[in-house]
């Protein structure tokens, strides 16, 4: 049991990992004058979209998902604009944090809102996926005895790991190197998704090496 | 609580600190006093009186072109011609060689050696001043970079010689609106080897051929931004450097006969490229000069010098163009441009004896007037020097009435007079001491170290009074053993040893007994205990995330980027550390619902578990989390810009005083904003005050400063600004009465927070004393609570019912001492000592803050209502986290300590708001209006008054967040939130708030110490890593724009907040006294118990 759900998860991880993979290698293929400097936008929401469906699908397939308790369409429905508005309200949530750490307020909200939009979708949407709509779930999952399954567990490390690697990329910004990649938000951006990949890798292994300190308590 | 010993222990450490400073800097920055004054042609500087008037005579050269090489470094100008391999900076330049072999008469290489810091805008200085400029020259124009010190420059326009210059704008600040013709240049950055040098080339050759000049200098950068960029040994080297032998042929071409060529360079360069230290490589430039007609007398002779120092350039070009020697020049004429004896048909300008009379002269002239002002010369070489000045003066006087010429000893007695009053002066004003600073870095280190030791110990160390002293002594009595060493091997005392070795000693000893004390309670007390004490330094308890990030910030003082964007890295770190609470809180499960506790050990108590409680407790936290992130945001926008940014950067428009605003409706904004802002701040202080009850209290001083003084205060401010916006001419009829109100409310400004503060000091207690006769039958009891914050005065009564202050007394400690009541008719309560110790030190505050307020300009009053919000919301969440802790039985309730994270958020705002009150790490954006407030005409005398005033500005938020420290250790007591008052009170608990601080004097001292231990401990390791920074980068270009002044601002911010610090400490001990004594009135026995 334990191990079968580690090695699920593992390999979750995996097809998310070839997921960034692809979606930074792909468009350099297909399109013409795309990289991930000059383009930058693209790239971000080439990345976001892709995490975010490849997220879903998996999650949906797996049926990690707390299960619903009532069936009808209605109550699905409404589930369902509820996580649209979270995911909303969560990329205002980033974009406004963002603001406040000191990016600029006007001159490029686009590139800022679409940090915020990445950084959603590598967090808040996996979030969703785990735990459903459920805010209450989601602050419980952030606390040290929170976690109440090997999927919880990974869901902080991963989610740790985004925010601290997009938070360290603010880092090379003043510095007068004037290369293409200290431009806002590049280096943030970059510094989320390779935390996000560093955590995906993180996860399985951490929690393999610590499963016998691991003990969960039903839902 | 052991006030004293408190107080002398942070002395001690601060005193640790500051010798640390003196010695750092003392080996760092190298000072030197400017002389204001100038040579004119009237100067008798002719022998015996001769009243030839030297300017009017005709000079050997009418005209002079200089080139400036930058980092034209000697090896570079030389040419080897058995090297048969050149690398990429050898062998470029054959010019040189091949005119001194071809025509030994009219050129000549030298080894030109610069003093450090070999820094362009130093040198430039040094080229034309012939003095040793250093990191700092004091004079009186701190606020900008122009050369005000006698120079060559300034005597050349004087003399009516029109100076064309082209180049390196550099020039341009130190000269401003000097030259006759100026075409700067500006660089884009290090690697723009070409727009400067090309710009030059565009004019030069034109301007040479012309006639419209005297002196031109250019100044070519290429060189040195090649060595900077790609260092030494590159192909694009060989370029330049060919580049420019081309240059210095083409101006060999085009000088005519009555001009002198100058090729030099300022200084020379590592090998990888850098330069501003004293290394051979650095200091070694080339020297090349050159005229068509003959220059030197005759060919090179073996005993010639092949080394110029830098300062013999000045006066050699002085007495060749026929200007007077500028004031201060401490070089020595070339003697080999001199013909040996004065040539009879006097066109040949001076001979070598007159040349050298007129320099010694001048020469000494400047050490006596340098030694009337300034004491760092030592003593003894001065009056040596003295001695020979005048065996020389006789001879050469003698020689001169005989009509003799002086003998050859006498010149060679003369030169060697000059140049040991350049070596005099250099060894004083132009060397790093890097053994200072070693010594200073590390007992800078281990006070840091020691502030983490007393944060960590303090319980321990509070009580041993006796080690203190001991300590001292014997450290103090090593520094005298040093002094009396001193005397007898050097024969002369230098205290920065002596200190040093005093600090040294002291702190090793202080690590010793800390582990002594260590061992003796582990062994003593109960074994958890001290295995948590034994680890007091291990790595673990330093990688937590507040520490984490104050080491981020230090790493930050590195990089030159990082300083100059210090406002907004600080205040990223500040935000991070504000979030880290709440995520932190929700880690561990203390944050909103605790409904997943469930299945952990049974809570303590059942007044923890509260979930109404914990709701408010959370929500109060966030509130004061985002109001932290508000401000800190809004800040922002009251940041200057640094030169270097003024493109991508704007300061901020509330940095204008009003009485410059030209747009009158922008001006009434600006004024609505800021009386909006300080009527809020006296507002929301006394707010506070009112709801605690302070205002109410009976008499004293600190009610009266409380009720009167403070809104007097801000009304006088308010007034004051009104006056300050008039537009100059509006109100011509009652201009007079303008004018003294601009000198009038500011003075009564200052007295009222004068008498403000001493009524403080001498009454601070915020007491409400009420006596009732006692009615109920039996003794009367002593009581005493605190106040709590609902309902007005009449209403506090009903809250004390007899019968209930009875028990609580009963149960108290006070068991046996009502006997001594006994004789009194009346019981005394007294209310208001819940807030007894944050009362005074916050009205403290509030009063400093208006004071510093009125020294800014009037816009950033919107910026010191931030800085009020801020501490509040600091406070808030520090508050509100120990009381979620203590909630949940996480944490003691009666624990005191403050942990990093509250502490590290406070010291680190204090950074932050320096910058938000439109302050920089540097000397130009000083705000030197503040001197004036209240002087408008300038001050009379002395420079200590404004000094004061302008350090008081600079350093107004450390100065308020110092001062407010131990706000830290109160209010998490204070602010026990009315739902605690109540609960409590149902329990028949007494509710204590600060009282409870009075009950424990022990844990109390102790917590005191260890908070200012850790504030010294965040600003002492800020202040230790820009020292490290400085002396590690002590060669990087910018070391003398970015690093050296962040270093002076740290160092001086330290002091600052050490000082008022250690006043803050005092308040709260004056407090501590004043409180003792009104208790012995109250319960004899609770005083006896300390």
């Amino acid at each position: 049991m334990w191990d079968q759900e580690i090695r699920a998860m593992a390999s979750t991880h995996a097809i998310l990992a070839s997921t960034v993979f692809v979606a930074t290698v792909a468009p350099k293929v297909l399109l013409r004058g795309f990289s991930v400097y000059g383009t930058h936008l693209l790239w971000m929401y080439c990345m976001a979209g892709a995490v975010g469906v490849v997220n879903v699908s998996v999650f949906w397939l797996l049926g990690i998902s707390p299960p619903t308790k009532k069936h009808t369409v209605g109550y699905k429905l409404s589930r369902l604009v509820r996580s649209c508005l979270y995911l909303f309200l969560s990329c205002l949530f980033f974009h406004t944090v963002v603001v406040l750490y000191g990016a600029p307020l006007i001159e490029s909200a686009v590139e800022t809102f679409s940090l915020a939009v990445l950084l959603t979708s590598l967090t808040t949407l996996r979030c969703l996926c785990v735990l459903g709509p459920n805010v209450q779930a989601w602050i419980r999952v952030f606390s040290r005895h929170g976690a109440m399954s090997v999927w919880d567990t990974s869901l902080q490390i991963t989610t740790g790991t985004t925010v601290i690697g997009a938070w360290l990329g603010a880092f090379p910004i003043p510095l007068d190197w004037d290369r293409p990649w200290q431009v806002w938000p590049v280096s943030c951006s970059m510094g989320s998704v390779i935390g996000f990949v560093s955590g995906l890798v993180a996860a399985p292994t951490w929690i393999h090496y610590h499963r016998k300190q691991l003990t969960y308590k039903c839902k | 609580m052991q006030r004293l010993q408190i107080l002398s222990l942070l002395l001690w450490v601060c005193a640790l600190f500051y010798v640390g400073i003196y010695l750092f800097v003392g080996g760092f920055l190298l000072v030197r006093l400017e002389v204001n004054r100038s040579s004119t042609c009237e100067d008798v500087l002719l022998p015996g009186g001769q009243q030839r008037d030297f300017c009017h005579a005709k000079p050997r050269f009418r005209r002079a072109v200089l080139l400036v090489i930058d980092a034209l470094r000697y090896d570079f100008a030389r040419f080897d011609r058995a090297n048969a391999a050149p690398r990429h900076h050898e062998n470029k330049m054959p010019v040189f060689e091949e005119t001194v072999s071809s025509r030994p008469l009219h050129g000549r290489l030298y080894n030109f050696r610069a003093d450090a810091p070999t820094a362009t805008m130093q040198r430039i200085k040094g080229l034309t001043t012939g003095s040793l400029p250093t990191f700092i020259d004091v004079g009186n124009n701190f606020a900008s970079s122009a050369v005000l010190e006698d120079n060559l420059v300034h005597q050349l326009v004087r003399l009516g010689k029109r100076v064309v210059f082209m180049g390196d704008e550099t020039w341009e600040l130190l000269y401003p609106k000097t030259f006759h013709r100026s075409l700067p240049f500006h660089a884009l950055n290090v690697r723009d080897l070409d727009t400067v040098d090309d710009g030059i080339l565009r004019h030069l050759y034109a301007t040479v051929a012309g006639d419209d000049w005297d002196v031109v200098i250019a100044h070519f950068i290429g060189v040195d931004h090649c060595g900077h960029s790609f260092t030494v040994d590159h192909p694009a080297m060989a370029g330049k450097l060919a580049q420019m032998d081309g240059v210095v042929r083409s101006a060999m071409e085009h000088v005519q006969n009555d001009t002198l060529l100058v090729v030099m360079g300022d200084h020379g360069m590592t090998d990888a490229g850098d330069h501003g230290g004293e290394s051979r490589k650095e200091t070694d430039a080339a020297l090349f000069l050159y005229s068509p007609s003959p220059l030197f007398p005759g060919p090179p002779s073996k005993d010639e010098p092949q080394v110029v120092p830098q300062t013999d350039l000045v006066p050699t070009l002085a007495l060749q163009l026929g200007v007077p020697i500028p004031y201060s020049s401490v070089g020595q004429v070339l003697l080999p441009l001199f013909p040996p004896h004065r040539s009879q048909n006097r066109t040949g300008g001076l001979g070598q004896s007159e040349a050298l009379w007129i320099n010694v002269k001048q020469v000494n002239r400047f050490l006596k007037t340098y030694s009337s002002m300034a004491k760092d010369l030592p003593e003894n070489s001065l009056s040596k020097l003295q001695v020979e000045f005048s065996h020389i003066s006789a001879e050469y006087l003698a020689s001169v009435r005989n009509g003799l010429p002086p003998s050859p000893e006498l010149v060679v007695f003369m030169q060697s007079y000059l140049t040991s009053v350049r070596e005099t002066c250099q060894a004083t004003w132009a060397r790093f001491n890097l053994l200072k600073m070693a010594a200073g870095l590390t007992v800078l280190l281990f006070a840091c170290l020691l502030c983490f030791m007393l944060s960590e110990l303090s319980r321990v160390l509070v009580n041993e009074s006796a080690l203190l002293k001991a300590n001292v002594a014997a450290a103090l009595s090593v520094g005298f053993c040093v002094a009396v060493g001193q005397l007898f091997v050097w024969g002369h005392v230098e205290v920065a040893w002596c200190l040093a070795a005093t600090a040294l000693v002291s702190e090793l000893m202080a690590f010793w007994w800390a582990y002594q004390a260590k061992a003796s309670t582990a062994t003593g007390g109960n074994r958890a205990k001290a295995q948590k004490r034994a680890s007091w330094l291990s790595l673990h308890s330093f990688f937590v995330p507040p520490l984490v990030v104050l080491l981020l910030r230090d790493a930050s003082l590195f990089s030159d980027s990082y300083v100059i964007a210090e406002g907004h890295v600080v205040t990223f770190l500040v935000f991070s550390l504000a979030l880290y609470v709440p995520i932190h809180l929700n880690w561990d499960g203390l944050l909103l619902s605790p409904n997943h506790d469930l299945h952990k050990p049974a809570r303590p108590s059942p007044v923890a578990l509260s979930p109404v409680a914990i709701w408010k407790e959370s929500c109060t936290l966030l509130a004061s989390v985002g109001l932290l992130a508000g401000s800190l945001y809004l800040s922002l926008f009251f940041h200057s810009c640094w030169e270097e940014d003024q493109a991508s950067c704007k300061p901020s428009p509330f940095l204008t005083p009003l009485s410059r605003l030209q747009d009158g409706q922008l001006k009434n904004v600006h004024c609505i904003l800021a009386l909006a802002s300080l009527s809020l701040w006296t507002h929301l202080s006394r707010r506070w005050l009112r709801r605690h009850r302070i205002l109410d209290s009976s008499g004293g001083g600190a009610a009266f400063t409380a009720r009167w003084i403070l809104p007097l205060l801000s009304m006088c401010l308010g007034l004051n600004w009104a006056v300050g916006a008039t537009p100059e001419g509006s109100f011509r009829n009652v201009a007079e009465l303008i004018g003294m109100a601009q000198v009038a409310l500011p003075r009564t400004i200052f007295s009222l927070l004068g008498i403000g503060m001493l009524l403080l000091w001498l009454d601070p207690l915020t007491v409400f004393l009420k006596t009732r006769t006692a009615a109920a039958p039996g003794p009367p009891p002593p009581h005493y609570r605190a106040t709590i914050s609902i309902g007005p005065r009449t209403e506090l009564h009903h809250l004390v019912p007899p019968d209930r202050a009875r028990r609580s007394t009963g149960d108290g400690k006070s068991g046996g001492g009502r006997a001594e009541m006994d004789g009194r008719p009346a019981v005394e309560e007294a209310y208001g000592l819940g807030t007894v110790y944050s009362a005074p030190l916050l009205l403290f505050c509030g009063l400093l803050g208006v004071g510093l307020l009125l020294l800014h300009p009037e816009g950033m009053a919107l910026s010191f209502l931030l800085l009020l919000l801020e501490t509040g919301a600091i406070l808030h969440t520090h508050a509100s986290s120990a009381t979620l802790g203590h909630l949940h039985g996480r944490t003691h309730p009666g624990g005191l300590y403050v942990p990093w994270t509250p502490v590290v958020l406070w010291c680190l705002s204090a950074t932050q708001f320096f910058h938000a009150t439109g302050h920089l790490s540097t000397f130009p954006s000083i705000q030197w209006d503040a001197a004036f407030v209240g002087f408008p005409g300038g001050h009379a005398s002395g420079i200590a008054l404004p000094a004061t005033l302008v350090t008081l500005n600079t350093f107004s938020s450390h100065i308020l967040f110092a001062a407010g420290c131990p706000l830290l250790l109160f209010w998490p007591l204070v602010r026990g939130s009315s739902w605690r008052a109540r609960e409590e009170e149902e329990e028949g608990k007494d509710f204590a708030m600060e009282t409870r601080l009075r009950e424990n004097p022990q844990r109390f001292g102790s917590a005191l110490l260890q908070l200012s231990a850790r504030c010294l401990f965040v600003h002492g390791t800020q202040l230790f890593a820009s020292a490290c920074a400085a002396a590690i980068l002590r060669r990087h270009i910018v070391i003398w724009k970015v690093f050296a002044p962040k270093l002076m601002f740290e160092a001086a911010g330290f002091l600052v907040t050490s000082v008022f610090l250690l006043i803050g400490i005092a308040l709260v001990m004056r407090v501590d006294v004043a409180v003792g004594g009104r208790f012995k009135r109250f319960i004899p026995e609770l005083s006896l118990a300390q």
